[in-house]
């Protein structure tokens, strides 16, 4: 089981918004594969998914307010 | 880190939004450390992931009418106009080489054009929580940029000319009832591009403390654009020292 989590961003940036997820829970997702999209200030950025296997947990929604180092999902390796 | 300077001069949207995936994956594949794209766009409306529609303020029939293009691109930042009266700069940068910080960018983006507007004779501002340049109270730069591997792309966009301004009156620009400034309409008087093109890349290379690999001109809406500079004359001004 992976984690995929909100990594630093840079000095003074604590959270980020969610603002559109690539994959569903239960799809396949291979990594690097932009898993999905947040926005901070004027910047949007993408997190890939560190491995390849099934997206079985999406734990933050489009419009959530994430943390640094939150759990945005988990991915089932294989 | 050294960058390559592309101006495409007058474009389509569109293609320009293809050079800069080309230039992204020549990036990301190691073959350029980074880029740097100048364009203007013919008229063009961008919505970016915070956008809403109804900052739209004419129907998209109409909008066709007066010949401007609609897209949704993957930036920061809500509801935008380009056209031929700004110059838009679109850095393709790879933050390994700098700093992966992505407030830090959008403060040097910032950075690179209240330096700019300072040469001028322009005193310009940011304003807390609201990412590009002010004068007074007018907007005269907007920004909005998207980053996936810390690799930049979008970026930034400067009112040159006083009549591209009028376009604006069919948005509210970034979700907000603000007005917009040109350098036109601050210093009264016309200004050259080319000019400024080159003072553009100058603060570019000194904000980020980069080395100048080359530019490389073209006219896109003729044939592609090869990414190997030195196949490709310079079409700034001769007889001066640019690098």
């Amino acid at each position: 089981m992976t984690k995929v989590v909100l990594p630093e961003l840079g000095e003074g940036i604590d959270k980020a918004i969610v603002s559109y997820w690539y994959f569903k829970e239960g799809d396949k997702v291979n990594e690097k594969d932009d898993l999905v999209e947040l926005t901070t200030d004027k910047a949007a950025f993408n997190l890939p998914s560190p491995c390849t296997g099934i997206l079985s947990e999406v734990l933050v929604h489009e419009g959530d307010t994430v943390n640094v180092g939150e759990v945005l999902a988990v991915i089932e390796e294989g | 880190m050294e960058f390559e300077v592309f101006d495409l001069g007058l474009v389509d949207f569109k293609k320009a939004w293809e050079f800069q995936k080309e230039i992204f994956q020549e990036v990301k594949n190691g073959f350029l450390e980074s880029g740097l794209i100048l364009c203007q766009h013919y008229p063009v409306i961008t919505l970016g992931s915070a956008a809403n529609k109804k900052n739209i303020l004419i129907s998209e029939e109409e909008l066709k009418i007066r010949g401007i293009e609609l897209y949704e691109i993957e930036r920061g930042g809500d509801v935008t106009y380009h056209g031929p009266g700004q110059l838009t700069a679109y850095p393709i940068f790879n933050l390994n080489y700098l700093k992966k910080d992505i407030h830090l960018f959008l403060r040097q983006l910032e950075e690179v054009i209240i330096d700019l507007l300072s040469d001028l004779g322009i005193k310009s501002n940011r304003r807390l929580g609201l990412s590009g340049v002010w004068v007074n109270n007018q907007k005269i730069a907007s920004i909005g940029i998207a980053i996936k591997n810390w690799i930049t792309f979008h970026g930034l966009s400067i009112n040159i000319k006083k009549s591209d301004l009028n376009n604006f009156r069919f948005i509210r620009p970034c979700g907000m009832d603000i007005e917009m400034a040109s350098l036109e309409t601050i210093l009264a008087r016309d200004i050259e591009l080319a000019n400024l093109k080159i003072k553009l890349i100058y603060k570019f290379r000194d904000v980020f403390s980069a080395k100048l690999k080359g530019i490389a001109c073209a006219d896109y809406n003729g044939d592609t654009l090869p990414i190997a500079s030195k196949d490709v004359p310079p079409c700034l001004p001769a007889g001066r020292d640019w690098v």
